[in-house]
């Protein structure tokens, strides 16, 4: 093996393209289960945005589009999650986990005419001065532009959650549903809300996958992205900064392990495709988790 | 506007009536979705749920309905357990491969000799396999506290990749001239899971149906099933009638893993024949559909094994005879556990016109 082959710095620049689409599906995810709701269906919506968002870039030629078009597609498919959870009371964990049944088939339906095509790429920009330090420039500031919305997107919500009476009123509609609703708050608007906007961000996660990080559109290609994203959700209490941690360490042990792979390490390519599912199991267990919202994963029905 | 009213106590004629239309309204929307593929709604829907069994080549496909219908039996049977108590192993898929594994690892070591002994040791690998795969999240989530249905979906990955090694490694055929894939385990007499391949026999159905029958007993008339009933609707009063909860999940989540390795290694040693690196093909995940649709009863899950094995097959059928696309069929599945859950609203609630109330 030839450790010197592996560049530090390329290392920890492809870090943060690694942990970008985790980063995006988490933080819808983060936002839905904090308003209550346990969505099991990430790995659907994410590759139903995979899909959407590759067939848009290809016809339009604009992976803004692509990246558009995808969020749409997430969260119309998140929109299915939440009419039967929230309208029709089924159970969230089987509604989740068909969700994402349903949305494995249905881009492998939509995605047929589009396997082996080159999905168009961002024109490259270069960030002025910021990109030309040394060191710092290449790890930071000289990605595709997605890197920074995901972060501009992890900041907003923890915002949104902080400072916002919006903010409160979702958490609060996530502690304590029947309190919630007591004071006059619509519980299923709010919740619904939160579904689509989960939704839209697995979209955009999945479309990061099929746009810049692959970039090709192939059957089953989150390969289970969409449940790490889910147990970074739990890993991180529920709170946006620590989202960010855990995606980061998720995206350094893929990385690693890709980068050993490709220097020749003496395991076998299997036992380290292994690394980053092996990596989640640990940082779950040994991670107490912080206390969950007060109403995740239960129906709410105002009864009379 | 219509609103929903909580019946005191869930409907008896809904429970058995829910499956059924959910499978109608699966059927129309199919018909649609097919329609707009530009196939013939009636054909297709014909091809797939009648012509497996009524055909003039139904000889040709009845056996298979058996073939597929198994492992997805045994394996939905396992979870039915789980999910009645709130346990949610989602890993299935994980245990059918690793008792694969396991149980051809045990014939192949014996290769080439010749004892009515090799077959229930692989019997007993497959189904141990199985347990310890989902013995992890299980131990995991009483000592740790770990969600287990996130542990036991990234062991899915862990043993794919497993297989994958196993295929191109350890357990490869030594005279497979460098293929990845093991010895055909179906052409050693010892260690095949066949008993009439002709009309589609392997001990997988045989256990299949006992599984069948131990789940419905254990759940109706033994004090276990009782526990498990109470767990999942009321996990207080579970805990004041003496359940310890800890012992329940490594009980339920043992069940379903032996019970998805005995139908892994029933696969690998019969239909599938051999460990390849493409021998999973979902069977844990439609499990998943085939438990809910049996409305986790013992004969719902018979019954609902059946119908989805149908699916398989018809959905084979449309795709070379009329061209479907085979992602339509997955859809299809998943349509159907949509309406299932969709419909389920009706069984627990009553839904009334509106009324404004006076005030």
């Amino acid at each position: 093996m030839d450790l010197s082959s592996i560049n530090p710095i390329l290392l920890l620049a492809s870090l943060m393209v690694a942990a970008t689409p985790i980063i995006l599906a988490a933080i819808g995810e983060l936002v839905v289960e904090r308003a209550g709701v346990l969505n099991l269906g990430v790995e659907g919506m994410m590759i139903t945005g995979a899909v959407c968002g590759f067939i848009v870039a290809v016809n339009t030629g604009s992976p803004w589009l692509g990246f558009l078009g995808a969020a749409v597609g997430g969260a119309i498919l998140s929109l299915l999650f939440g009419v039967l959870t929230q309208l029709l009371l089924s159970n969230q964990v089987a509604t989740g986990l068909a969700l994402t049944l349903f949305g494995l088939g249905l881009s492998a339906l939509m995605g047929q005419g589009y396997i082996g095509i080159k999905a168009p790429e961002f024109a490259d920009w270069h960030i002025p001065l910021l990109g030309d330090i040394p060191i710092i420039g290449p790890v930071i500031f000289q990605h595709d532009p997605m890197v920074y919305v995901g972060l501009i997107i992890v900041t907003a919500v923890w915002a949104f959650l902080k400072y916002s009476r919006a903010g409160l009123i979702l958490r609060a509609v996530g502690e304590n549903h029947e309190a919630a609703h007591a004071l006059g708050y619509h519980v299923i608007r709010v919740r619904l809300l939160a579904i689509m906007f989960g939704g839209a961000c697995a979209g955009l996660g999945g479309a990061y996958l099929s746009l810049v990080r692959v970039p090709q559109w192939t059957e089953g290609m989150t390969a289970g992205a969409g449940w790490i994203a889910l147990a970074i959700v739990v890993f991180a209490s529920w709170r946006p900064w620590r989202l960010l941690l855990g995606a980061y360490l998720f995206g350094g042990v893929t990385v690693l392990q890709l980068n050993l792979q490709a220097a020749g390490a003496a395991i076998a390519v299997e036992y380290l495709s292994m690394a980053p599912y092996l990596a989640t199991i640990v940082v779950l267990v040994i991670m107490r988790a912080g206390r969950a919202p007060g109403s995740l994963g239960q129906s709410f029905h105002a009864s009379r | 506007m219509i609103t929903l009213e909580k019946r005191p106590q869930p409907s008896r004629v809904w429970t058995f009536a829910t499956p059924v239309l959910a499978v109608v309204l699966t059927m129309i929307c199919g018909g649609l979705l097919f329609a707009a593929l530009g196939q013939n709604p009636f054909v297709t829907i014909r091809t797939i749920f009648l012509d497996p069994l009524f055909s003039e080549f139904a000889w040709f496909y009845r056996p298979q309905l058996l073939i597929k219908g198994a492992p997805l039996v045994l394996i939905a049977i396992g979870l039915s357990f789980g999910f009645r108590a709130g346990i949610w192993n989602i890993g299935a898929e994980g245990q059918y491969i690793v008792g694969a594994i396991c149980g051809a690892a045990v014939g192949l070591a014996f290769y080439p000799t010749e004892s009515f002994m090799i077959f229930p040791l692989m019997v007993i690998a497959g189904a141990l396999g199985g347990f310890i795969w989902a013995m992890i999240p299980g131990v995991l989530r009483v000592k740790f506290g770990t969600n287990e249905i996130l542990v036991s979906l990234m062991l899915v990955y862990v043993a794919e990749q497993l297989l994958a090694s196993m295929a191109l490694g350890a357990l490869r055929n030594p005279e497979g001239r460098g293929f990845p894939g093991s010895r055909n385990l179906t052409q050693y007499p010892s260690a095949t899971s066949w008993i009439n391949e002709g009309v589609g026999m392997h001990w997988g159905v045989v256990f299949a149906f006992i599984a069948v029958i131990f789940a419905y007993i254990t759940l109706s008339r033994h004090i276990f099933g009782f526990h498990v009933r109470l767990s999942g609707q009321s996990p207080r009063a579970a805990k004041f009638a003496g359940v310890n909860p800890g012992l329940l999940v490594l009980i339920c989540m043992g069940i379903s893993g032996a019970l998805a390795g005995l139908a892994g290694l029933f696969e690998v040693a019969g239909p599938a024949g051999q460990v390849s690196i493409d021998f999973n093909v979902g069977y844990g995940f439609t499990a998943i559909i085939v438990a809910f649709l049996g409305r986790l009863h013992p004969v719902g899950i018979l019954l609902a094994g059946g119908l989805m094995a149908l699916t398989y097959i018809g959905g084979e059928i449309a795709q070379s005879n009329l061209g479907l696309p085979g992602a339509a069929i997955q859809l299809l599945q998943g349509m159907l556990l949509f309406f299932l859950l969709a419909v389920d609203v009706l069984t627990n609630y009553r839904v009334r016109p509106k009324h404004k109330v006076a005030t």
